[in-house]
């Protein structure tokens, strides 16, 4: 039996404004409980909420960068359930008229091809707070620090096939909140999270199965895991002659599994209505103008522009326009060279990266600032040190060591294009290897190499490559 | 000094002949000896009145005195007043203190007033008979067997019996103006954005409008001219200039045409009620209006409406009171299901309760469209009608309510027959207009209000209505026996 899995994803989206979405706030991350929650945090009686203009200028800039409609009006409404930490016993949301609506996002799957993925809706809602069940001796604790903080719910249309399909998906979208700078995209802080709905079916048939909804994923590892136990789960219980209930699950990430949480029976009845504390939203044209005019330029169009400006392959664009920190880094160091761009594509991707990684930092916390990993890349330009011994530079500077100019000047490494110093280093090395030369003579030319290794060995790796081959060439032929 | 209105005693104090101090003390006397009887307040500041009205004297002699400077008056216990409890009549927030002060309360300070105390009110303003309080029923002045009207009962007796000058009161459905007709005082609701309702513990949001009550429209004009306004903490409050009322109160009438809507005056209506609104209207005519019938033809449906929209904002604005944060909760709660349960059903009283349940039936699934959505239309018809009633008349004038103030306990078990005392105010919120209440009569020993309902934003015009009414007539100077 052949069975196609249908995905949607809910995305949680928490917009980076400095307050809340109806209150003045902060929203800082890991404040010490409760000292970010003032009146109306709290939904003390008599408070009203003020909607912050920043998050509607937030969520009109997505919806442009997703080719949806930006609502001229739309409405918040009041989702009505009691949990200790939602202070005022509802949440405000938007329900029937969302601000952004039916957009898409074209995802690149592995093998190359592209798909496009529609975004039914994308809605400001406002957080609830956290409750603490640990260190209160059978008690709860509820910090209401995020209760208010603003999130655009982005939902997409059942268009994911599979686990894959909705980690690209999750990633493309992260990307694009990113580069937009609506939000931080810090997933263990909770700033972008997701719920996927999830369901099998025979393939050919035209009717979606009964999904289940697995809540609150916060890595794209557990997102695909979390899906392929859930697609395994439930054929399994279909071919087992059993059927698939509509039902909420979680996912634990420590046993790899997911289990109910409740299922429809237990659904709450949110009662959604206009929230009458809120007048309608209403945008004109100068105000999505304006956020038009606020969006950067989007993924896909400056990987495009990557490969046109500076003729490098879609691989490398891909890389270097994944971050709009890291392209703009890129950019910055090719300025700076004044081309070059393989090279600097190289030496971001490769060496940079390399370190970023190992130290755990990201781009914006690089101890090498652009220009200065320019300075190093235009002493390989002009050949004052060899690309191996750049390395060396590299990691020179990056512990803090200085310029690559003062590190090349004070420990010497100016590379050797002096052709009758080579020369003679070459001669002390074939003079030292008889035995070599005369195998090498005999036709055993991959002893180039071992020639190669002996002269850089004896210049300290100083030599100029290309001059070293040449005239070792020569002198080999005796 | 207590049967001065607060015009009188505003120019009494700018002329020296007494201190606010000596106002306030005065006043304060007032309450304790004649409260007891009527039960208007639940709670009084005198320590901070004092002191509020010693800083109004100084105020004064540096020569920095607004009008309602050192004038007392007292807020219904719904404005969030810092640092003195705000139970809105319930006992789920008797052990609340409020952390910070109601727009309301605060530009009244900032315009001089003192505050005496908080007074008593229906449950979360809901009733219309001020039965529904944790702390008691309120009396009628007028005749102790009587209820005041409500929600603002606790503001109107104390105004009619002059224990303040004047008071804060709010409207869902009549609340400010059935209580100033069922006390004989005059009281004015203004449109629905005018008044901020920050910090004004909310009902039904989409209705609820802050307000005063007073002897006098003259009165009204000061305390609203104070209360009005733009406010960035309400996005429902509107940004527009407000008037000066106090001076706008003297334009003639000639040329006024006043609607009288044929359905005020059906079926319903006590005759002897009709019989003194009558009279009122026969009054207006004298003084050069003209009055032309008009129809509303929605108004049955208004009550229905009403109690369909206000629940479901009810039900859902009473959800925050969960025993978690703040106010009562139960003790030794076992769970969490357990702890909502008993605070909720131990801290709300029987009509709260009634009106939540209410309100989460017509939200919920399968309801929503036939109940709710069903309300918000015939909301919308409603305020046609007026919209087409406008484009003929300035003014629309008829009774507050259809009877006299009832006796306590006499429909305390017929909701019914309670909400149909609002039959002719529950509109007007619907709409969104401003309306007022002034005395007009008696049936009795027990006064009648005439209501007068403006167009948007007219409070001005509303205010001049009344003012010249009370230029030619005394009902408003009658005050009741024993106080």
């Amino acid at each position: 039996m052949e069975w196609e899995t249908v995905i949607g994803l809910e995305i949680h989206a928490q917009l980076a404004t400095h307050s809340k979405i109806f209150s003045g706030a902060a929203t800082a991350y890991g404040a010490d409980p409760n000292t970010q929650a003032c009146a109306i945090d709290l939904g003390l009686p008599g408070v009203l909420p003020v909607l912050n203009r920043e998050t509607v200028r937030m969520a009109a800039m997505f919806g442009l960068a997703i080719g949806a409609e930006v609502a001229r009006r739309s409405v918040f409404a009041r989702k009505n359930y009691f949990y200790p930490d939602l202070p005022k016993g509802y949440q405000i949301s938007q329900y029937e008229l969302p601000v952004v609506q039916r957009g898409q996002l074209t995802i690149e799957l592995e093998d190359g091809v592209s798909k496009v993925i529609g975004i039914t809706r994308a809605h400001l809602e406002e957080d609830a707070g956290k409750s603490l069940h640990e260190d209160f001796q059978g008690l709860s604790g509820i910090d209401l620090n995020r209760a208010g903080t603003p999130l655009l719910e982005i939902v997409s249309e059942p268009d994911l096939r599979s686990a894959k399909e909705a980690v690209a998906y999750m990633k493309k979208l992260h990307q694009m909140v990113v580069y937009l700078g609506i939000c931080d995209g810090n997933m263990q802080e909770g700033s972008f999270r997701c719920d996927a709905n999830v369901s099998v079916r025979r393939k050919g048939d035209p009717k979606f199965g009964t999904r289940a909804e697995i809540k609150n994923l916060n890595s794209f590892r557990f997102v695909e895991r979390a899906i392929e136990f859930e697609i395994e789960r439930q054929i399994d219980l279909i071919e087992g002659g059993g059927k698939v209930v509509q039902e909420t699950r979680l996912y634990d990430p420590d046993k790899g599994e997911t289990r109910s949480m409740r299922g429809k029976e237990e659904a709450n009845d949110y009662r959604y209505f206009p929230d009458p504390d809120l007048l309608p939203l209403v945008l004109d044209d100068a105000f999505i103008d304006t956020a038009r005019a606020s969006l950067p330029e989007l993924p896909d169009i400056k990987k495009q522009r990557f490969t046109d400006q500076y003729g490098l392959s879609s691989y490398d664009a891909g890389v270097l326009t994944a971050s709009r920190a890291l392209a703009d880094y890129y950019e910055a160091v090719v300025m700076a060279l004044g081309g070059e761009a393989k090279l600097c594509a190289n030496w971001v991707m490769g060496d940079l990266s390399a370190f970023l990684n190992k130290d755990n930092r990201d781009i914006d916390h690089s101890p090498v600032d652009p220009t200065s990993l320019a300075g190093l890349l235009r002493r390989i330009q002009d050949r004052t040190i060899s690309g191996k011994i750049a390395k060396d530079v590299f990691e020179a500077m990056w512990a803090g060591e200085g310029h690559a100019d003062a590190i090349i000047e004070q420990r010497g490494l100016r590379q050797i294009t002096d052709s009758s110093a080579i020369e003679k280093v070459i001669d002390d090395v074939i003079a030292a290897n008889p035995d070599q030369l005369a195998q090498y003579r005999a036709g055993k030319d991959k002893l180039f190499g071992f020639f190669v290794g002996q002269v850089m060995k004896l210049s300290k790796g100083k030599a100029n490559p290309q001059q070293v081959n040449d005239l070792l060439t020569q002198k080999l032929k005796g | 000094m207590h049967h001065k209105t607060i015009v009188q005693l505003s120019a009494a104090l700018a002329a020296g002949e007494c201190s606010s101090e000596e106002l306030t003390r005065a006043f304060l006397e007032r309450i304790e000896r004649f409260n007891p009887p009527l039960n208007a307040f639940i709670t009084v500041t005198a320590e901070s009145a004092l002191a509020q009205a010693r800083a109004a004297d100084q105020r004064r002699r540096r020569g920095e005195a607004q009008p309602l400077t050192g004038v007392p008056i007292a807020h219904k216990d719904i404005f969030c007043t810092d640092g003195v409890r705000t139970s809105c009549g319930s006992r789920m927030l008797d052990p609340f203190i409020a952390p910070y002060d109601a727009t309301v309360v605060e530009r009244l300070a900032a315009a001089g007033a003192v505050m005496l105390g908080k007074t008593n009110l229906d449950e979360f303003a809901m009733g219309s008979s001020n039965e529904t309080s944790f702390y008691g029923p309120v009396r009628n002045p007028w005749d102790l067997e009587a209820v005041p009207g409500g929600s603002s009962g606790g503001s109107a007796a104390a105004v009619a019996a002059r224990l303040t000058p004047g008071a804060t009161g709010t409207d869902t459905g009549g609340s400010i103006r059935q209580p100033a007709a069922l006390c004989g005082i005059t009281g004015i609701k203004p449109t629905y954005g005018r008044v901020s309702r920050w910090g004004m513990i909310a009902y039904a949001s989409s209705l609820d409008q802050g307000g005063p009550l007073a002897r006098t429209a003259a009165d009204c004009a000061l305390l609203l001219g104070a209360m009005a306004g733009f406010d960035p903490s309400d996005s429902t409050s509107v940004d527009r200039p407000v008037p000066d009322y106090a001076t706008l109160l003297d334009r003639p009438l000639a040329g006024l045409k006043i609607g009288l809507p044929k359905e005020y005056f059906g079926e319903g209506l006590d005759s002897a009620v009709a019989q003194v609104v009558e009279e009122a209207i026969a009054e207006y005519r004298r003084l050069g209006a003209e009055t032309v019938e008009v129809s509303l033809p929605n108004s049955a449906l208004a009550i229905p409406a009403y109690y369909v929209i206000a629940p479901a904002e009810c039900s859902s604005n009473l959800a925050r009171f969960d025993g978690v944060r703040y106010g009562h909760r139960c003790e030794d709660p076992k769970d969490l299901l357990d702890l909502y349960t008993r605070s909720r059903a131990e801290g709300f009283g029987s009509e709260v309760k009634r009106r939540i349940l209410v309100g989460t039936f017509v939200l919920s699934a399968g309801y929503y469209d036939a109940y709710y959505l069903k309300a918000q239309q015939i909301r919308r018809l409603i305020s046609d009608d007026f919209r087409r009633a406008f484009e003929q008349v300035d003014v629309i004038a008829g009774p507050t309510s259809p009877t006299v103030a009832f006796n306590l306990g006499e429909k305390v078990d017929d909701p019914i027959t309670m909400y149909l005392s609002d039959i002719y105010t529950i509109a007007v919120n619907l709409a969104g207009l401003p309306g007022l209440s002034m005395p007009v009569g008696f049936v009795g020993q027990r006064p009648v209000g005439l209501q007068l309902i403006g167009n948007y934003f007219a409070e001005d015009r509303l205010l001049n209505v009344a003012h010249r009414y009370q230029q030619t007539t005394d009902w408003h100077e009658r005050s009741p026996a024993g106080f």
